[in-house]
């Protein structure tokens, strides 16, 4: 395969997407799938060693170094409650765009990256009430890949300055 | 050709306020009686400046009273008229109105119109005095306009203007300067288009129309002028008065009132007299039109700061960037093709590029680097004027003002050193009989002095009037509960008093100060810049309130601590100093509050992983090392850490930018290897260390900010 072939290839994969509806980039967490908005990725980075901030809650690991600026960073697994696991090479900070009264870069631990998707308004179906012991306030929809099913993350509510006390 | 005339809003206000600035000072040094035509002239062109800038971006009322001030210079300059202090001292509240004006049209807020009216009306007087007195004496009388009343039946003017063919080229343009005198009454416009060659003769850009302008009010004929200020040397014009009862004027005005629908509209008028578009009267139209949008557009746009810098500065900036290229090539060289034996040549490039990246940084940091000339300039003024009103007599020097501080910390130390000279010229400084009751001088010495130690900036305010009253102070805080009945302090303790909140020694309030309020906040506001703030005072002989600021807020010189197994930064300032202790010296209070006999004091020792709740690797405290800083109000507290390690220069950055405050974190700093850093604030700590429920707290006081 030509070079020029090589680069034409993912632009040719993607002129099948459907270009309606939004596109949210999906991430794992244990056997989980989630997704968030594309355009509020800033963008992915390896795990790196972050430093605690004293007296904050368990799941805000700390904060790290994003080229000068210093972003705090949560724990997903933490943050939901799920078992630990230790961290693995496909382990990941997700860096996103958090709107609120300031827009905020907040980063997010997640086990794995996963895929993106498009999205139309249509195929997200409403969140059912689990009552009181499942939290879904964070929840936006959920939308069926597939056999699998995506939860979509309403970051600007679980990222915000009082959801990270 | 349509110009945003907005864009250049910034640059008046600036150079508007600077000019202010210039004419106060330049007031101030005007000595009474004596016309310094050079001093005048310095002030004049300021005002000038200011009235030709404010007519130009349509700011009448800037510019008309710019006039008023402006027309009483004149006077001084041409020595028809006297310094006296009464003109100066108007003309300075002239220049206090003037700033207030401009400040109201850049926030576009309200004006106080009664104050405006009041200074006007006493500048107004004052040229008329002046203009009887020097009727009276008639040699000079030439110089000044006779004025005019309006009780001879004058109605208004008749203005003949002809502009000369290449009036539009000068950037001039008659549809403003009509619009101008539509504001000052009642305007009628007659054009004469007799000029007007043949469409194909037309030169565009030349002018062939002229006006004959009838306005009835009772504008001065100096306003008038004023309107064609700029374009004197470019046309023919004749003003001559309107009177009611002539019958040639009553026959103009009719004729006035018959074209009037046209007239008002000159350049329709110019499309029915040729049939063809005049293509210059077009254009002026759409620049008229273009300016409305442009000053709404511009209300909506915040201020930008600005900073002046010299040409040395940045051209000593794009030096050392022209090295950090050659360094850079030189590296990427040696790692083009790099074997063992370039080592050294690597070492070498490598500690260039350090030299390199550290002078670029403080050449960088040199930029916002402002003399603290700009912070001292307000306070002749501000002793002229508090002198004048408490009848005391006070010399005001001024040394150091090329010492350069960082703009931000100039910014916010402005109001802390008020408060500090205010203090000394209200309480410090003796009245002159007292002064010489005392046997001292009956001028005062009140001296305002900045230099530069180590990374810091020391201010000092010295004055020589009657120092702190040791016992009034001990005996205020006695009455207080400050301190006990019968405990004894010393001087420098004493002194300190001054500092705690609600702390004011005055017999009388007056509106300069002894309400009580000062002392503490001036101490807040300095410690929140990382500075400090001392008294050193010797009754009878005055006192010296010592400053001592960090250079920059950008950059600070920080020791890295360890506590269990996290580094943090101190900063190096509030450090005193750090020892071993043994666990047998720490006395405790009630079994638990641990305190630390430091020579004659007790210094409460505050375990830092405690307040974070870290797991320590040692909780014996002979294990770690107890640091001694300075904590809130003066009071000394030991902390306990781990082990100190290296000491740096850290560039601090905000931890609010993307999360929130911290209770006793400052900031955090990204050090060598890229690794975040917190920064301790160490009054936060003192805080939390009272409080620990703090640290659940979401929304801390502005304090840690």
């Amino acid at each position: 395969m030509s070079e020029l072939q090589q680069v034409n290839q993912p632009l040719e994969s993607l002129e099948g997407v459907d270009v309606d509806g939004d596109q949210y980039l999906s991430f794992i967490l244990g056997d989980e799938e989630y997704g968030v908005e594309i355009l509020r990725v800033q963008e992915i980075k390896g795990w790196d060693n972050v430093t605690p901030i004293p007296n904050s809650p368990e799941y805000l690991c700390g904060v790290l170094n994003l080229r000068g600026t210093i972003v705090p960073v949560v724990d997903l697994r933490k943050r939901f409650e799920m078992p630990l696991k230790p961290y693995t090479p496909t382990t990941v900070v997700i860096v996103l765009k958090v709107e609120g009264v300031t827009m905020r870069t907040v980063g997010v631990i997640v086990d794995a990256v996963s895929d993106a998707h498009n999205v139309t308004e249509d195929n997200i179906h409403p969140t059912p009430e689990f009552g009181t012991h499942v939290d879904t306030r964070y929840i936006k929809g959920l939308v069926p890949i597939g056999a699998n099913m995506m939860m979509l993350l309403n970051i600007d509510q679980l990222l915000s300055v009082e959801a990270l006390g | 050709m349509s110009i945003d005339v907005s864009q250049f809003h910034d640059v008046f206000f600036e150079e508007s306020f600077e000019g202010l600035d210039a004419m106060e000072s330049g007031l101030l040094n005007l000595s009474i009686g004596t016309a310094d035509v050079e001093a005048i002239n310095t002030i004049f062109r300021a005002a000038h400046s200011i009235k030709g800038g404010a007519g130009t971006f349509g700011f009448m009322n800037v510019s008309e009273f710019t006039h008023v001030m402006e027309t009483l210079l004149d006077e001084m300059r041409n020595g028809v008229r006297d310094v006296t202090s009464e003109s100066t001292n108007l003309l300075l509240d002239a220049v206090d109105v003037l700033r207030e004006m401009l400040t109201a049209v850049q926030q576009k807020s309200d004006t106080d119109d009664e104050r405006i009216e009041n200074v006007r009306m006493k500048l107004e007087s004052m040229l008329n005095e002046s203009a009887q007195a020097v009727s009276e004496q008639a040699d000079v009388g030439e110089a000044v306009e006779p004025e005019l009343s309006g009780d001879d039946g004058q109605i208004g003017w008749t203005i003949e203007f002809k502009p000369h063919s290449h009036l539009l080229q000068t950037g001039n343009d008659p549809v403003r300067m009509f619009h101008e005198l539509e504001l000052m009454g009642d305007l009628s416009v007659v054009c004469h288009a007799a000029k007007l060659p043949a469409f194909s003769d037309i030169e565009p850009e030349d002018c062939y129309l002229s006006w004959t302008l009838t306005l009835e009010g009772d504008e001065s004929k100096d306003a008038i002028m004023e309107v064609f200020e700029w374009v004197d040397d470019d046309c023919d014009i004749s003003i001559e008065p309107l009177y009611s009862n002539e019958p040639l004027v009553e026959q103009q005005l009719e004729q006035k009132q018959a074209i009037e629908p046209e007239a008002a509209r000159p350049s329709e008028l110019v499309e029915n007299d040729t049939a063809e578009p005049e293509p210059v009267v077009m254009q002026d139209n759409k620049v008229v039109q273009a300016n409305a949008p442009t000053v709404a557009k511009a209300s909506t746009q915040p201020a930008t700061a600005s900073i002046r810098v010299g040409t040395d500065k940045i051209d000593s900036l794009i030096n050392l960037v022209g090295e950090l290229v050659i360094t850079q090539s030189m590296l990427s060289q040696i790692g083009d093709n790099f074997s063992e034996e370039m080592l050294p040549q690597l070492i070498d490039g490598l500690a260039q590029l350090e030299r390199n990246t550290r002078e670029m940084q403080e050449g960088i940091m040199r930029i916002r680097m402002l003399p603290i000339s700009f912070a001292f300039n307000r306070f002749p003024r501000l002793v002229h004027d508090m002198t004048d009103k408490m009848g005391k007599k006070v010399e005001l020097k001024l040394s150091g003002e090329q010492t350069e501080l960082d703009k931000t910390v100039m910014e916010k130390i402005g109001d802390p050193l008020v408060h500090l000279v205010r203090n000394s010229l209200d309480h410090g400084l003796e009245r002159p009989e007292v002064r010489r009751a005392a046997g001292k001088n009956e001028t005062g010495l009140l001296h305002l002095n900045a230099f530069h130690q180590g990374g810091n900036i020391i201010i000092e305010i010295t004055d020589d009037g009657a120092g702190l009253n040791d016992e009034k102070i001990l005996n205020k805080a006695r009455e207080r509960g400050l301190v006990a009945p019968n405990e004894e302090l010393s001087a420098e303790k004493i002194h300190e008093l001054i500092f705690l909140p609600g702390f004011s020694t005055a017999d009388t309030v007056t509106d300069v100060s002894g309400r009580g309020v000062g002392m503490d906040v001036v101490r807040k506001n300095i410690t929140s810049l990382g500075g400090s703030v001392d008294v050193v005072s010797k009754q009878g002989q005055g006192s010296t309130f010592t400053i001592r600021l960090p250079l920059t807020l950008a950059i600070m010189d920080g020791q890295t601590i360890r506590v269990a197994d996290q580094n943090y930064i101190l900063p190096l300032i509030s450090i005193s100093e750090s020892l071993e202790i043994k666990n047998s010296d720490i006395k405790r209070v009630s079994g638990k509050g641990e305190l630390y006999p430091l020579r004659n004091e007790y210094v409460p020792v505050i375990r830092v992983y405690e307040l974070f709740g870290l797991k320590p690797q040692t909780t014996d405290l002979e294990e770690g090392l107890l640091v001694v800083v300075d904590g809130a109000g003066g009071n000394k507290v030991g902390l306990f850490v781990d082990d100190l390690l290296g000491q740096q220069q850290v560039v601090i950055k905000s931890l609010e930018t993307n999360y929130r405050k911290v209770v006793g974190i400052s900031g955090a700093t990204i050090l060598g290897d890229g690794t975040v850093a917190l920064i301790l604030d160490v009054s936060g700590l003192v805080s939390l260390y009272k409080d620990p429920s703090l640290a659940k707290l979401m929304v801390v006081d502005e304090r840690v900010a």
